[in-house]
């Protein structure tokens, strides 16, 4: 056997696998979305019709909210943790990506019991604050999964960043404001993009949390689920697939051009 | 002054996140330990929940961790030569196929489960059998396993090692057993325990593939969550900690091995 055959056969079996159960399935998907009563213009049928547009500004609108939370907060906590060495760092960062490999439903649970009927804020505050069914407990269980994402992104670039940049803006007297927005936020920017747009395609994206938490609302995954599974509106269940799958594909394509790598995984 | 002023912001935002993450978690442990969660850990400790879980939910666990071994068997003997290949074959092709094998990582379970379900789910003895979640588990883990080899045999060089070996008479197969293998060893290891870990905690795909006789673990979880008295449902959250932070702790240090071998 010669050296190229023996390449080529071992990318055979990965070959015929990714077109079996990959190329020839979303295939089928994208002809199954036109075979609908509306034909192709199904598409149009998401930004017409106003129980899918609602459905998609409601996603947009929590994801967004979602990435910037995360951003904000893994930020802090990543450049903290880069910057300063001290006791209990290790347990601190194992904490913060502790989550990582955790299913959405789970992650869905945990909010439940920090703001569910019986949840923790619930029986601390005297009123009746329940607020893990609504858009707010999504936002949270969300940002739940994002922070460990972000976070890593972050550090990595973070612990790349010169420490000798802040400390001159510093002695040419730039207040600490000014050091993170003129040192620290334009060094992390490639970072800062490639972990926003994992974050937002995760959340665009997350069913799990969705199906636990989402009872009340409507977020693209549980429309594509109840689309399929309730109406059989299996066009329509196809073509937010695949629109959905456009989109969180391009985002993660944008961050992988970035930042080298993505820590992706469903939410 | 301010510099500690924020420093001590920055101490509040990072405490503050940790404590987001983690209070969920004491509090799911306790309540599946706990004999009545409405009274409090005051009504005593108690293992009864977890004992319920195992009766209730040992064939979803055991399933789980079977689907689990099963995907890692499939993901190595796929993806080991693959990421060979793709070493050795350079170029868009090679780039392009990845590329593609990487789409289950961007597009969202829901919408790859859909896709097999609309090609697949007629034939009735594939559809109702644990392979068809199999492959789910597989589509989903694969592109880890290759990126994983992938980037160790790109940091080395893999072709002056093979040609080495040729002109000492050795066969392309015998060069793939002897060299490639024990080298891309890191990646492997990193990449199986990532399989492991990301096919027992998978629900998107699982749920749309799942049958009433076929429940993994985090199908399971999801059934509890909607159905069972919180206690089980957080006793059953406490064994699925139990089995996936071990896998995760594991994982991450066999990463950042690999990462550091690859550089």
């Amino acid at each position: 056997m010669t050296n190229r055959t023996f390449v080529l056969a071992c990318l055979t079996p990965l070959f015929i696998f990714s077109l079996l159960f990959l190329a020839l399935p979303l295939g089928r998907l994208f002809l199954a979305s036109g075979e609908g009563d509306a034909g192709w213009a199904v598409y149009l049928d998401i930004v017409r019709k106003p129980r899918y547009l609602n459905t998609l500004v409601l996603t947009v609108l929590v994801s967004a909210a979602t990435t910037i939370a995360a951003l904000a907060v893994s930020t802090t906590a990543g450049m903290f943790l880069v910057r300063n060495q001290f006791r209990g760092r290790g347990t601190v960062l194992s904490v913060l990506t502790l989550p990582l490999a955790f299913p959405g439903v789970v992650i869905g649970f945990l909010i439940i019991l920090l703001g569910g009927r019986q949840g923790l804020v619930n029986q601390l505050t005297p009123g009746h604050v329940v607020f893990a069914y609504s858009a707010i407990g999504l936002f949270l269980g969300y940002l739940y999964f994002s922070i460990p994402r972000v976070l890593l992104t972050v550090m990595a670039a973070a612990e790349k960043l010169d420490p000798s940049l802040e400390e001159a803006a510093r002695t040419m007297g730039a207040s600490p404001y000014r050091v993170v927005m003129d040192v620290i936020i334009p060094g992390l920017m490639p970072s800062l993009i490639a972990s926003g747009a994992i974050a937002f395609a995760t959340a665009m994206g997350a069913f799990g949390t969705a199906f636990t938490l989402a009872t009340n609302i409507d977020v693209i995954p549980m429309v594509i689920y109840t689309e399929f599974t309730l109406s059989a509106n299996i066009a329509m269940a196809a073509a937010l697939s695949i629109a959905l799958g456009i989109v969180t594909w391009i985002l993660l394509l944008i961050a992988r051009s970035l930042s080298g790598s993505t820590v992706a995984g469903g939410g | 002054m301010l510099r500690s002023k924020t420093k001590m912001l920055q101490l509040a935002v990072t405490l503050l996140a940790c404590a987001f993450l983690f209070v969920p978690i004491v509090m799911s442990v306790l309540a599946g330990l706990t004999a009545n969660y409405f009274q409090g850990v005051s009504s005593g400790l108690t293992l009864k929940w977890v004992f319920e879980v195992w009766e209730l939910y040992a064939n979803s666990i055991f399933l789980s961790m079977g689907i689990a071994f099963a995907c890692l068997i499939c993901t190595v003997i796929i993806g080991v030569p693959a990421a060979y290949g793709l070493a050795r074959h350079p170029g868009w092709m090679s780039r392009m196929l990845e590329e593609f094998i990487s789409l289950p990582l961007a597009i969202p379970g829901l919408a790859l489960a859909l896709a097999l379900l609309q090609l697949y789910g007629s034939m009735q003895g594939f559809r109702a059998s644990w392979t068809f979640i199999l492959v789910g588990h597989v589509l989903y883990t694969l592109p880890f396993m290759v990126r994983s080899i992938l980037a160790v045999l790109a940091s080395m060089d893999l072709k002056t090692l093979e040609e080495g070996a040729a002109s000492l008479g050795a066969s392309p197969w015998q060069r793939f057993r002897d060299i490639v293998v024990p080298n891309a060893m890191p990646g492997i290891l990193a990449g199986a325990l990532t399989v492991v870990t990301l096919s027992i905690g998978e629900f998107n795909l699982t749920w749309m593939l799942h049958t009433p006789y076929l429940k993994t673990l985090p199908v399971g979880l999801a059934d509890s969550y909607a159905s069972m008295r919180l206690e089980i449902a957080s006793a059953y959250t406490l064994v699925f900690f139990i089995l996936i932070v071990p896998l995760l702790m594991a994982m991450q240090w066999a990463s950042a091995r690999a990462q550091r071998i690859a550089k």
